[in-house]
């Protein structure tokens, strides 16, 4: 029996069923993925559909970013599940007043709005490596161009008008989608610490957050690597944005942890407890302090004393990896965090890895599973090609 | 979604594909809106009642019954037999971290405001007991000035507005027609959704199975007339179960003749386990 679960340790008095966290670091990851979908398709649509230039270098590449990590998001539900074979249960018969019963559905419509989208952002491309290779490589990319090969004028402004088409319904999608992966956790009651209607909203501004941050990190390692000028307009746009957008998260952040603290329900006691006790160093130092208010200073900083070039790039790498940072532990922090004060509201239980295919071993393999994805796609359908032509 | 499109004309494959594409965008979008204002319904349980056929269950039928659970704390003696014949009946993982049903024990030491609490799967009284598969309470007490103490025994509550029915994604947790709430173990996906939305704790997941488990009520035995093997082994008769629709059954009398609390009313779950002795401290 003994291999089969791993109870907590805790302190004061947890329900006797409660020693045992029902939810993983996997459900941890699962938002965070959900989270880097919807921030880099925000900034894939500030191109495609606002029309902002600046944003031109790295919208293709956000794209298949965004479908990158869409197509790993599943893995973490499955990973949890105790039944992963019956996970179209909630598909076939979905129980709608469940806040999960339609994420299958809202999941795999976003994922195919996002290959449809991504299919005509590249196709163009495709077509003309179909007919520039031979052999089996043209039979591939015949066959992803799904037999296409008509790229005159009248067939691209087609291609351009079903992106914008897709990206204009893709844009309250992305972020519904995200929102609703809030709700799941605000939506519940049995929790003073998830229960809270702020919850989608504050995870879809860190998603944002998120989504730019990872597209700084990665546009600026890709252009490194690959040895190509930076756009440092893009990158300086980019920090803007995740600039303003997390000074907004953390006001949101913080107004809603001010919210529980000001209205002192009942186990306001253990929930302070918690936050001054196992909480401190990872909520306030880490995703307040060091995640939030560093990286604001340092753009605020740049943006004040017109920092450029290479000074501004490495302000804008720090900044984004400490916001990838902070956008993970506030998964973590809602997420873990939430199960650790228990129920009771009378003692806390202290998460501890369960290892195996829940275990944080098995996240990191998933987490990075998008990453070697989109180093394969990128091979496949380069998105390099306004990347250059603009540096 | 992908696929070639027939005849020789690609473009107008393609377009006919695309027209295809846009009715399908439409008719999931539809979906979604129709989704969406089902979710808006949160709370209403309604909703949430499966409606099936009478059950498989012989000489039954589960529209003549409401059953109803009352506790009195007040003669609850913290033996744990209830504990015991639950693992027993049920085949509860014999563990100090699975229960379907469980007795806290409440105690203000002599001048204090608040009290310690315990249960039987608290290191200590598992140490006391000597395995996980035997409860006990410890006697750290035993030296100690105290003011109050009782013990208050749990179940779920088999609530009338549940939120596990209402967060299950695939229906596998159901309110049946008399009261009781199940799992189907052969439809659960283990997502565990419910454990967390349950505010009571009553709810865990069975690490041999990989479904969640609760308290049934013995649904298998009240369906043929038994009483659940809590009720029938308490000593002390802390412990009445019946039929609410029935005048003469115990569980109509116990709340008839008695001012009953429900635990956290303030989350709409609507118990239908019915206590007697409870403290403000008891949550
Ligand atoms: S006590 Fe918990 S598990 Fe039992 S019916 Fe109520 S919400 Fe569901
Ligand atoms: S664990 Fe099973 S019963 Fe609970 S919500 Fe998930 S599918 Fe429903």
């Amino acid at each position: 029996m003994e291999a089969l679960y791993h109870a907590s340790p805790f302190t004061g008095y947890v329900y006797p069923n409660e020693t045992i966290i029902p939810w993983t670091v996997m459900i941890v990851i699962y938002p965070y993925m959900t989270g880097l979908v919807a921030g880099a398709f925000s900034v894939s649509s500030l191109y495609h559909v606002f029309g902002m230039e600046k944003f031109k270098p790295v919208a293709r590449f956000a794209l298949l970013t965004a479908l990158c990590f869409m197509l790993f998001v599943p893995m973490t539900l499955l990973l949890h599940l105790g039944q992963p074979q019956r996970a179209f249960n909630a598909m076939i018969t979905p129980h709608l007043t469940s806040a999960f019963a339609a994420f299958g559905y809202f999941a795999a419509f976003y994922a195919v709005l996002l290959m449809l989208e991504t299919w005509f952002a590249f196709r163009e491309d495709n077509v003309i490596r179909a007919r520039n290779s031979t052999g089996l490589v043209r039979s591939f990319y015949r066959a992803i161009t799904l037999w296409s090969d008509d790229i005159s004028e009248k067939a691209r402004s087609y291609d351009h008008k079903w992106m914008l088409t897709l990206a204009i319904v893709g844009i309250p999608s992305a972020h519904g989608l995200h929102g609703y992966v809030g709700f799941v956790f605000g939506s519940l009651k049995s929790r003073e610490w998830w229960g809270s209607d702020m919850m989608p909203v504050i995870f879809l501004f860190s998603a944002i957050i998120s989504g730019i941050a990872v597209l700084i990190v990665l546009y600026t390692l890709v252009c490194k690597v690959r040895k190509t000028p930076i756009d440092h307009a893009c990158v300086r746009g980019m920090g803007g944005a995740l600039w303003g957008f997390l000074m907004f998260t953390l006001l949101l952040e913080g107004l809603e942890f001010a919210n529980v603290v000001y209205k002192g329900k009942e186990g306001i006691e253990i929930i302070m407890e918690y936050v001054t006790g196992p909480l401190f160093y990872r909520y306030f130092v880490f995703q307040f302090a060091v995640g939030a208010v560093v990286p604001i200073i340092i753009l605020g900083l740049m943006f004040a004393r017109d920092v450029r070039g290479k000074a501004f790039l490495v302000g804008a790498v720090i900044s984004s990896l400490l916001v990838l940072m902070n956008v993970f532990l506030m998964r973590w922090n809602v997420v873990i965090g939430g199960q650790e004060i228990a129920k009771t509201m009378r003692g806390l239980v202290y998460y501890h890895d369960p290892g195996g295919r829940e275990g944080l071993a098995a996240a990191l393999a998933v987490l990075s599973g998008p990453f070697i994805l989109l180093a394969i796609l990128t091979r496949v359908m380069p998105p390099w090609k306004e990347m250059t032509e603009k540096g | 979604m992908k696929r070639k499109p027939k005849g020789g004309d690609i473009k107008s494959g393609r377009r006919a594909f695309l027209r295809g594409f846009g009715k399908a965008l439409a008719s999931v979008s539809a979906l979604m809106i129709g989704g969406a204002g089902l979710l808006g319904k949160k709370g209403t349980s309604d909703a949430a009642v499966i409606k099936p056929e009478i059950p498989p269950i012989p000489d039954y039928d589960w529209t003549e019954h409401d059953w109803g659970y009352g506790i009195d704390a007040t003669r609850c003696i913290g033996c744990l037999r209830c504990v015991e014949a639950c693992k027993a009946e049920n085949g509860v993982a014999p563990t100090a971290h699975h229960f379907r049903t469980w007795v806290e024990r409440y105690v203000w030491l002599e001048g204090e405001e608040r009290p310690l609490v315990d249960s039987q799967s608290d290191p200590g009284n598992i140490a006391a007991s000597g395995s996980q598969k035997e409860y006990r309470f410890d006697n750290r007490y035993q030296d100690k000035k105290i003011d109050k103490a009782f013990f208050v025994p749990k179940i779920c509550n088999h609530c009338r507005h549940p939120s596990c029915v209402q967060v299950c994604p695939t229906g596998a947790t159901f309110k049946t027609e008399d009261g009781a709430v199940l799992i189907d173990h052969d439809y659960c996906i283990g997502c565990q959704y419910c454990v967390q939305a349950c505010p009571y704790g009553a709810r865990f997941f069975d690490p041999a199975d990989q479904v969640t488990e609760k308290c049934t009520w013995c649904y298998h035995r009240i369906t043929k007339g038994l009483q659940p093997a809590c009720v029938e082994v308490c000593p002390v008769g802390a412990r009445i179960f019946g039929d609410m629709n029935n005048e003469a059954s115990d569980i109509s009398k116990f709340l008839r003749e008695n001012r009953v609390q429900v635990l956290k009313p303030e989350t709409g779950n609507a118990p239908t386990c019915f206590y007697i002795g409870l403290d403000k401290e008891v949550s």
